[in-house]
């Protein structure tokens, strides 16, 4: 009984000092000016730079200030690459971080993370499996709808192993933390050996796809993707006015939850359906991209406290702010290659995920 | 007068072991009622099948006229408040942030004077914004004390007066705290809340109590006055320890500690 998710031990949590928040309205306000600022910065930089002085005409204005043949250039490098890339990380920004947010509330543990338990992985392999298949003699026939059939198969994938990871981790309303650790551990260790299996019977072509997949990457972001993630997003983010208030009163307990009013199985189903949704149609743009889901809620929740109704809109513009970020150093800092943004996001997120584990570590009771 | 909760035959079978088997319990407006018992009596399930939170196998629950199945949990949350033992938080919410918790989705502005009065009343106002994982178990369990006060009240706004269940409160509180949380429930009884306690201290439940009910076994064993129930009798027959009992000069009885003797393994075989 020493691994419950509810036995914060008191020594974890050093500062004992009063905490007053700074209001809501704020901390959107100063997010937002962030991203619109990471947006103008990084529409600039890449293999084919665009000043900041040529920026204006590329984007329409003023065009008469800049020569017509570098006009054309700035403008088909911004509205064809650069522009649908940067809506696409930023759209899986919000994507992976809200999910991590809504599974840490469900779980009731500040270490849940969708790439990092193996729901991240359950969707790409269900997105690789998914492409074998379409290129397969069988699957022929449902090749048109392949930019609509890798959403629903990631998501189909996420959910599966969300589902799998809540029955494994839950008994009796309470949650254990090193049970859920561990379990998503092995259903990730499960679908990489899927995706392990799917390289061996993949030709070229496809192993080049499926390595998207595991290293993750924004490389193919294109506008039809994105236009299929952002209602995606937008209907989540309204789901999540309704469930935050239910993963505030979640934080107490199932039991208490109920007592306070909560259907707490409806809750339940929504916030794994929500998790699933969000993870796999992050998956299925970009990949596994790791740890943005833990990073984001946890520094939010340093300066606005944990309550979910402000940290879940918050965690959507922070998550934008830092992929869009992450994707700009991605495929600037060894151009004209790129890195995989899976790599850069593992290489940051893992060291902070540590830092957090030993500070918490009470709370795992290891 | 209609009873706030009627419950009836309440029988609860979990993997074939009879928890709860049988008890009839009728909680008035304004009674204040102990739970007392032997550990692993079913007291504490007892009270989670009155709030709901466990469905009886057998039997049927009455809240206000209407059948306790029958509330959605978010109608139930208007009727009842609920303490709990050993709440956990796992998140750093502040103090103020758990009690406002209680209001229910209000809005912020409603909810202000709820909350106020139940941090001071409670005096955990200088507490409000400590983080609740930094504080010590008994200022934990007063904040909790505070947040379903603050749900009993916005309850008892809408819908008159409600149904207070506290599963051992005084837990881990100090003397004076104790004191203190029984003095707070019995206001609430005397504006007509009925409030349902278990306890484990039987001097304090004599206190608290107009009426303990003992259960023992899953059973209720009495259920009556505190002069009626506490007698050396129960003591010896459900708590099997040798006491001789004192009365306070107004007649409430007084147990000691240093005149009580547990029975012998025979003896409480033969007590059974």
């Amino acid at each position: 009984m020493t691994i419950m998710a509810a036995e914060p031990s008191r020594l974890s949590l050093r500062s004992s000092r009063a905490m007053i928040r700074p209001a809501a309205t704020l901390i959107i306000a100063v997010l937002l000016v962030a991203l619109t600022g990471t947006v103008i910065l990084t529409i600039t930089v890449g293999a084919a730079g665009i000043p900041v002085a040529r920026l204006p005409a590329a984007l329409g204005f003023w065009r008469e200030s800049v020569p017509d043949a570098l006009l054309q250039r700035d403008q088909l490098v911004l509205w064809s690459i650069r522009i649908p890339r940067i809506a696409a990380a930023g759209i899986v920004g919000g994507l992976l971080a809200v999910s991590g947010a809504i599974m840490q509330g469900l779980f009731r543990n500040p270490l849940a993370d969708p790439a990092l338990v193996g729901v991240s992985s359950g969707g790409a392999f269900a997105a690789a499996a998914a492409i074998v298949f379409i290129d397969s003699r069988f699957g022929a026939s449902v090749q048109f709808m392949q930019d609509e059939l890798l959403p629903l198969a990631a998501f189909a994938g996420s959910l599966f192993t969300t589902i799998m990871l809540y029955v494994i981790a839950s008994r009796a309303g309470r949650t254990s933390i090193a049970i859920f650790l561990l379990a998503g551990l092995a259903i990730a260790a499960i679908a990489n050996a899927g995706l392990g299996v799917l390289v061996f019977v993949a030709d070229d072509r496809q192993l080049r796809d499926i390595t998207f997949w595991m290293l993750g990457s924004f490389s193919g972001a294109t506008w039809s993707k994105t236009a299929t993630a952002a209602p995606v997003l937008a209907i989540g983010m309204l789901a999540c006015l309704w469930v935050a208030r239910g993963l505030d009163l979640l934080v107490l307990g199932e039991s208490e939850a109920f007592h306070s009013g909560i259907n707490v199985e409806k809750l339940k189903r929504v916030s794994i359906v929500l998790i699933s949704a969000l993870t796999g149609v992050a998956v299925s743009i970009c990949g596994v991209v790791g740890f943005i889901g833990i990073v984001v809620p946890h520094l939010l929740r340093l300066v606005i406290g944990p309550s979910h109704r402000l940290l879940l809109p918050a965690s959507a513009i922070l998550g934008a702010i830092l992929v869009v970020g992450a994707d700009s150093l991605a495929r600037t800092i060894v151009a004209p290659a790129e890195m995989p943004i899976g790599i850069l996001t593992a290489a940051i997120g893992a060291p902070f995920f540590l830092a957090i584990l030993l500070r918490q570590r009470g709370l795992v009771g290891l | 007068m209609t009873p706030v909760l009627e419950a009836r035959s309440l029988a609860l079978d979990i993997n074939g072991s009879l928890l709860v088997n049988g008890i009839d319990l009728c909680i008035q407006a304004g009674e204040m009622i102990a739970i007392v018992g032997p550990n692993g009596a079913g007291k504490s399930t007892l009270l989670r099948l009155l709030s709901g939170d466990l469905k009886p196998t057998r039997g049927s629950i009455v809240l206000k006229k209407r059948a306790l199945a029958s509330y959605s949990p978010r109608e139930l949350a208007n009727h009842r408040a609920t303490l709990s033992q050993n709440v956990s938080v796992a998140f750093p919410f502040t103090v103020e942030e758990i009690v406002q918790m209680g209001a229910g989705d209000i809005g912020a502005a409603a909810a202000r004077p709820l909350v106020e009065a139940a941090l001071r009343e409670v005096a955990v106002a200088h507490l409000r914004h400590r983080k609740l994982p930094t504080l010590s178990g008994g200022e934990q369990q007063r904040a909790h004390f505070a947040r379903v006060l603050v749900q009993l009240a916005r309850g008892e706004a809408m819908h008159g007066a409600g149904l207070l269940l506290l599963d051992e409160p005084t837990s881990s509180l100090d003397l004076r705290h104790q004191i203190e949380l029984v003095e707070i429930a019995g206001r609430r009884a005397r504006n007509g809340t009925a409030v349902v306690a278990v306890l484990h201290d039987l001097n304090l439940a004599v206190r608290f109590a107009s009426r303990i009910v003992v259960v023992r076994s899953g059973a209720v064993a009495a259920d009556d006055t505190p002069v009626r129930t506490i007698t050396d009798a129960l003591l010896r027959d459900v708590f099997e320890v040798d006491a001789k009992i004192q009365h306070h000069s107004d007649g409430s009885p007084v147990l000691l500690p240093q005149q009580m003797q547990p029975l012998s393994d025979r003896q409480a075989q033969n007590a059974r």
